[in-house]
């Protein structure tokens, strides 16, 4: 059954140095709160997971909190580059980064083979692509009943995945609604997971209709009520994407010391909700 | 009226959508394009996008892939492997337009790195959904400026497979989709020659010479038999693009996607 905890004792509590973690949210909802607490507790050495890194992976390795990336779209969305992945591929600043690097499609069966309680997802995929040699775990199986050749990868299995969602109800049931990307199969392929939320409410039952996604309280560790938490990501039916900051963040996050003199400002020195 | 070259090649690319088409589209010039079809020739044009809106009709352009205004505008919205399991690998799409920091002649496509993989010079974003929208789609169209750094020689990295490095692979592969069947320029349209699958020049955008395609391509460019002008933009298409620009404009606080 899930709890309800405050965001700095869930991440205290289920997240640790050297971990393998997803933090998703296609775009919408992205857990940028939780992110930040990683930051402020320096866990370390994590394997950080997400199909589009976004603002939050530029800022945790920019941190130095990552040591692999599994990824298959690393950009500021409609912007440009990360700068601090960038520079961490680039120039191994603050430190080197190991890549997994993969397609979306392949991310999205990974995931979802993981939540199947599968060892690996076989698709119709990476034909003609390089990323088949660059990336070892990119292999090829035949289809058993037609001999066609199809791309195999490993399940996604993160040790905690971290997701933002607009509503838990007082059972500790979770509504996602909107685009919902990739954050259910995250969450039930993970060991161990965490939501934050906008607002706690009666019951999801009613307020998502019968077929919004749900996550039962009983496939969820810790919710954490942090309004605001998918900031300057975007929540649908509370708040908009904060466009002028995505742009805002390539001038921030080109330059080393500008990048930590925000940091301290807006992440380290901010009070944990 | 007078329109810079993007308009121009705006314009292009959208003409080539139908009213019957199912559209995979990405950010900035596919989207304006796709976009533009659709408030103009093809009103009933389908645009999906990667986030998972089916038949999304967005007033103003995304910044991102997962703007809230594509799902607000959307029949239904899925979940992101429904998208590439069910509608992208189930051949439900028909065209899929794709960009990217390198083409070859074969329209093979890197988005991944410039310079070696291991120590790029430039890391780049990476493949998203290109990878498998360049051979699950029925067909690809491609939308990139026009110079020697992206229209190459040789990709450094080949993310998406185009007709292959020598036009022969995605054949032998056994690839069934069509693959590279359009390249829209700002300068001119090229599509692939029926037999060796090298893109040609089928139309030169007014006003631009054959020299300056020549000179902008960093191959030896090949022209097919016999080369038109490209149709210039009309004052409704213009005005259409202007309106849609400027709502987005306004909507963002900063031009997207031109």
């Amino acid at each position: 059954m899930s709890e309800f905890l405050s965001l700095p004792d869930a991440v205290a509590r289920l997240v640790r140095p050297g971990a393998v973690v997803a933090l998703e949210g296609f775009t919408h909802l992205i857990p940028f709160a939780a992110g930040h607490e990683i930051i402020r507790q320096n866990l370390t050495d994590l394997t950080l997971v997400r199909m589009t890194p976004d603002l939050i992976y530029d800022q945790l390795i920019g941190c130095g909190c990552a040591r692999k990336l599994i990824f298959s779209w690393g950009g500021n969305p409609g912007v440009g580059s990360l700068h601090r992945l960038r520079d961490a591929v680039e120039r191994g600043w603050p430190r080197p980064l190991e890549l997994e690097e993969h397609s979306h499609s392949a991310m999205a069966h990974a995931y979802a083979a993981g939540a199947a309680g599968m060892p690996s997802a076989f698709f119709r995929g990476y034909v003609g692509s390089e990323l088949t040699s660059v990336n070892p775990n990119i292999r090829t199986v035949p289809c058993p009943f037609t001999g066609e050749s199809l791309a195999a990868v490993p399940a996604l299995r993160p040790d905690v995945t971290i997701v933002h969602a607009q509503k838990a109800d007082k059972a500790g049931n979770v509504l996602i609604e909107g685009i919902i990307g990739v954050q259910k199969e995250a969450v039930l392929a993970a060991k161990a997971s965490i939501v934050t939320v906008e607002e706690v409410v009666e019951t999801v039952a009613v307020a998502g209709g019968q077929n919004a996604v749900v996550l039962p309280s009983w496939t969820v560790d810790a919710i954490a009520v942090v309004p605001g938490g998918a900031k300057p990501s975007y929540a649908h039916g509370y708040y908009s994407r904060d466009n002028a900051f995505y742009l805002a963040w390539d001038v921030i996050a080109r330059d080393r010391q500008t990048f930590r003199a925000w940091i301290d400002e807006h992440v380290r020195s901010a009070v944990p909700s | 009226m007078t329109y810079s070259s993007s308009e121009m090649m705006t314009v292009a690319a959208a003409r080539a959508l139908g009213n019957d088409d199912v559209c995979f589209v990405g950010i900035g010039l596919p989207s304006a394009a796709c976009n533009l079809a659709r408030l103009t020739h093809a009103p009933s044009l389908t645009l999906v996008y990667e986030s998972g809106t089916l038949e999304t009709k967005p007033t103003v352009l995304p910044l991102s892939i997962g703007d809230g205004e594509l799902c607000e505008t959307a029949l239904t919205t899925v979940s992101v492997p429904e998208m590439f399991q069910y509608w992208l690998q189930g051949g439900r799409i028909t065209v899929g337009f794709l960009g990217g920091a390198q083409v070859d002649r074969f329209g093979n496509l890197n988005s991944t790195v410039i310079g070696s993989y291991a120590k790029p010079k430039v890391r780049l974003p990476g493949s998203g959904g290109a990878t498998e929208i360049a051979t699950g789609c029925q067909r690809v169209y491609i939308v990139m400026r026009h110079n020697p750094r992206t229209f190459v020689h040789a990709l450094d990295f080949l993310t998406s497979l185009g007709h292959g490095r020598t036009g022969r692979e995605r054949r032998a592969l056994g690839v069934r989709t069509e693959g590279p069947a359009l390249l829209v320029s700002d300068l001119c349209t090229m599509r692939p020659h029926e037999d060796t699958k090298e893109f040609e020049v089928v139309s030169l955008h007014p006003g631009v010479t054959a020299d300056q395609v020549r000179s902008q391509t960093g191959w030896p460019v090949t022209f097919a038999a016999s080369v038109t002008e490209t149709p210039a933009p009309t004052a409704r298409e213009l005005e259409v693009l202007r309106d849609l620009n400027a709502r987005t404009a306004a909507a963002h606080g900063a031009v997207v996607g031109e």
